[in-house]
């Protein structure tokens, strides 16, 4: 039980990591960005090539997979999102749609539509067992990074300048323009880091989630229900989101296997109609 | 002491309130009066059941795809609702339609009943989840709700064959005399038939002053429930005709292919229903049978060049679509209207 439960808690700091970059793009800049798996997956595949292919130390790829995501982020958010900021829902529901399609059947056409296996170091696999509680080391090594992530990001958002900046923007566009903000400069930023985050999440969750080039669509659901349970407020919304995503899919998925696949979906559900605004939205 | 009311003024106002109603059923029946344009579609849609014998196959899927545009716009260019899960209703009709043919009778005409009832039931509800909160939950449902009804196809086997499909599907002859054959020539009359019937349908339904309360609440719906458009019970309204359009889509869909795979709850169907009616235009009605006919052509071409990894192409084709502005052929087309209507006013 204990176990199960630290599995859901690792599985849940995962999609937290996966999907923050999402609560800000979509959440605060209010733009609909279903492509953001596709980030997810070019990060996971940055670190299965490097790992498995060309033999770099797991650890190492884990930046780079990060750095390979946040620069396609920023290139395709200066070249194409750019455009799209100030288009209907509808246009940017089909912009980035189209960009998920062309992700999806581009990787398949790279690396083949087979699941890639991650080849990780031997001292993170295997389990431990402390206070009696038996323990992935994996598991706990994503809770780790995972954890610390969640707080360097809470702490980036409330208490730099950079962040606030970012806030002010989300705001009031106009008005933050009009004080001297560089408004498009914070933008890309955001958008370049919220990549790279996806990246990194899908670099960890190589091993664990299962890596196919139908990633970015499978895991879009995840994303959503995470960014509209969380609400926007801070980042703490999205991180018990994802917390409580994790767990029921996990514990729903042990105790009773036929149904545990639609346990998410309760979650969604029950949220939807308790809290339509989300379990931690700001107060309007 | 109280102001009695002048009888002359009175009988003045009624007048006015009278010549006003009329104004109005007059615009509003304006709208219902075929044009010129209208006419020859419908007619080159029917004479393509004599023209092009040979491609009734592709015909009719171009039809169905139309049903299912049409179910699209209902909601998405009157009533303004994004859905990325419109498959769930698609996929119900034709599971629905398809368990029908295999446990109770192959005759179609009921069978198309029960699946818009499915469609119908599954749209009615999942509405009520739709009404909370804004876009972005909007779309988390709709997609949510299809995701779920895949899952429950995929993991019924028993019922449904989940990966393998449902086969063993016999239809029976339509009305006990037109034979479904192996060229789709019954099969495309059927559905051009279907087709034009829920198209009328729609007509009168996006003309009446239900259909333009719709437009309201598309507009403003705080604005919209100010003038008293009861606008939640309309929403659940729409949703549920559309539910109905596309469940009988999906059943047009098992009655011409006599086979149902997990495909029909897809999220790539929804999209592809997306795409088709944003290439043909939302808000008119006809924007699903030219997305219809031109995503198909598109599809052929392009198949033709290279038949692998349409996904890619049609993502494609989406990203230009959009950057380029999706509303342009749409704007084209009207500026070539009024402009003919201004030369044919200025011959009078």
């Amino acid at each position: 039980m204990v176990t199960l439960i630290f599995d859901g808690l690792a599985y849940g700091m995962l999609l937290f990591v996966l999907s923050c970059g999402l609560a800000v793009t979509l959440g605060l800049m209010n733009f609909i960005n279903l492509a953001h798996g596709a980030f997810a997956m070019a990060g996971g595949y940055a670190t299965v090539i490097l790992t498995n292919q060309m033999g770099m130390p797991f650890l190492w790829t884990l930046p780079l997979a990060f750095i390979v995501a946040a620069v396609a982020g920023f290139v395709l958010e200066r070249t194409l999102y750019v455009r799209m900021y100030a288009r209907s829902d509808l246009d940017q529901v089909l912009f980035t749609i189209g960009l998920v399609f062309m992700a999806v059947s581009g990787m398949d056409w790279l690396m083949g539509s087979q699941q890639q296996i991650l080849h990780l170091p031997s001292f993170l696999l295997g389990r431990v067992e402390v206070l009696g509680v038996n323990i992935g080391i994996y598991r706990a090594f994503l809770i780790a990074v995972c954890g610390v992530l969640a707080i360097v990001l809470q702490l980036l958002i409330t208490r730099t300048r950079f962040g606030s900046r970012l806030r002010a923007a989300v705001d009031d566009q106009r008005v933050a323009h009009g004080v001297g903000i560089p408004v498009k400069t914070v933008f890309a930023v955001t958008f370049a880091v919220g990549s790279g985050l996806a990246g990194l999440g899908g670099a960890l969750g190589a091993e664990i989630l299962g890596l196919t080039p139908n990633f970015p669509l499978e895991f879009l659901i995840y994303f959503l229900i995470v960014v509209s349970v969380g609400g926007t407020s801070s980042m703490l919304g999205p991180l018990y989101a994802s917390i409580l995503l994790g767990l029921a899919d996990v514990l729903g998925k042990y105790y009773i296997p036929t149904l545990g696949s639609f346990m998410i979906y309760a979650v969604l559900v029950i949220v939807l109609v308790v809290r339509p605004q989300g379990l931690f939205a700001r107060a309007a | 002491m109280t102001a009695r009311p002048d009888p002359a003024a009175s009988a003045a106002t009624d007048t006015a309130a009278a010549e006003t109603g009329r104004r109005v059923v007059r615009t509003m029946r304006r709208a219902l009066r075929w044009s010129l344009p209208e006419i020859l579609f419908w007619l080159v849609a029917f004479a393509s059941i004599f023209l092009l014998p040979g491609q009734h196959l592709i015909l009719t899927e171009i039809a169905i795809l139309a049903v299912f545009a049409l179910s699209i716009d209902l909601i998405l260019g009157y009533a303004g609702i994004v859905s990325l899960g419109h498959a769930a209703m698609y996929g119900a009709g034709a599971y629905a339609a398809g368990l029908y043919a295999i446990h109770v009778t192959g005759e179609p005409l009921t069978g198309l009943v029960v699946g818009a009832a499915a469609g119908a039931v599954i749209a009615f509800a999942t509405s009520f989840l739709l009404l909370r909160g804004g876009d972005l939950t909007r779309l988390m449902v709709t997609l949510g709700v299809a995701a779920v009804l895949f899952e429950i196809a995929n993991k019924a086997y028993r019922i449904t064959g989940g990966a393998d499909g449902l086969q063993g599907i016999w239809m029976d002859p339509i009305l006990g005399r037109f034979d479904f054959d192996l060229a789709g020539h019954t099969g495309y009359v059927y559905c051009l038939i279907v087709l034009f019937l829920l198209f009328l349908l729609a007509r009168l339904v996006v003309n009446s002053p239900f259909g333009i309360s719709l437009k309201a609440i598309r507009e403003n719906p705080l604005r919209a429930s100010a003038v008293g458009i009861p606008v939640n019970p309309r929403l659940v309204a729409i949703y549920t005709l559309a539910g109905a359009y596309a469940g009988v889509a999906g059943a047009l869909f098992t009655h011409t292919q006599q086979f149902i795979s997990l495909d029909a709850l897809a999220f790539q169907k929804s999209a592809d229903g997306l795409l088709v009616l944003i290439i043909g235009g939302t808000g008119y009605l006809y924007g699903g049978m030219i997305g219809a006919l031109a995503y198909k052509v598109i599809q052929d071409v392009i198949a033709n060049i290279t038949p692998q990894y349409w996904l890619f192409w049609i993502g494609l084709l989406m990203v230009v679509f959009v950057l380029w502005g999706r509303d342009k052929p749409q704007r084209i087309f009207a500026t070539l209207a009024a402009r003919l209507r201004h030369r044919r006013e200025g011959r009078e």
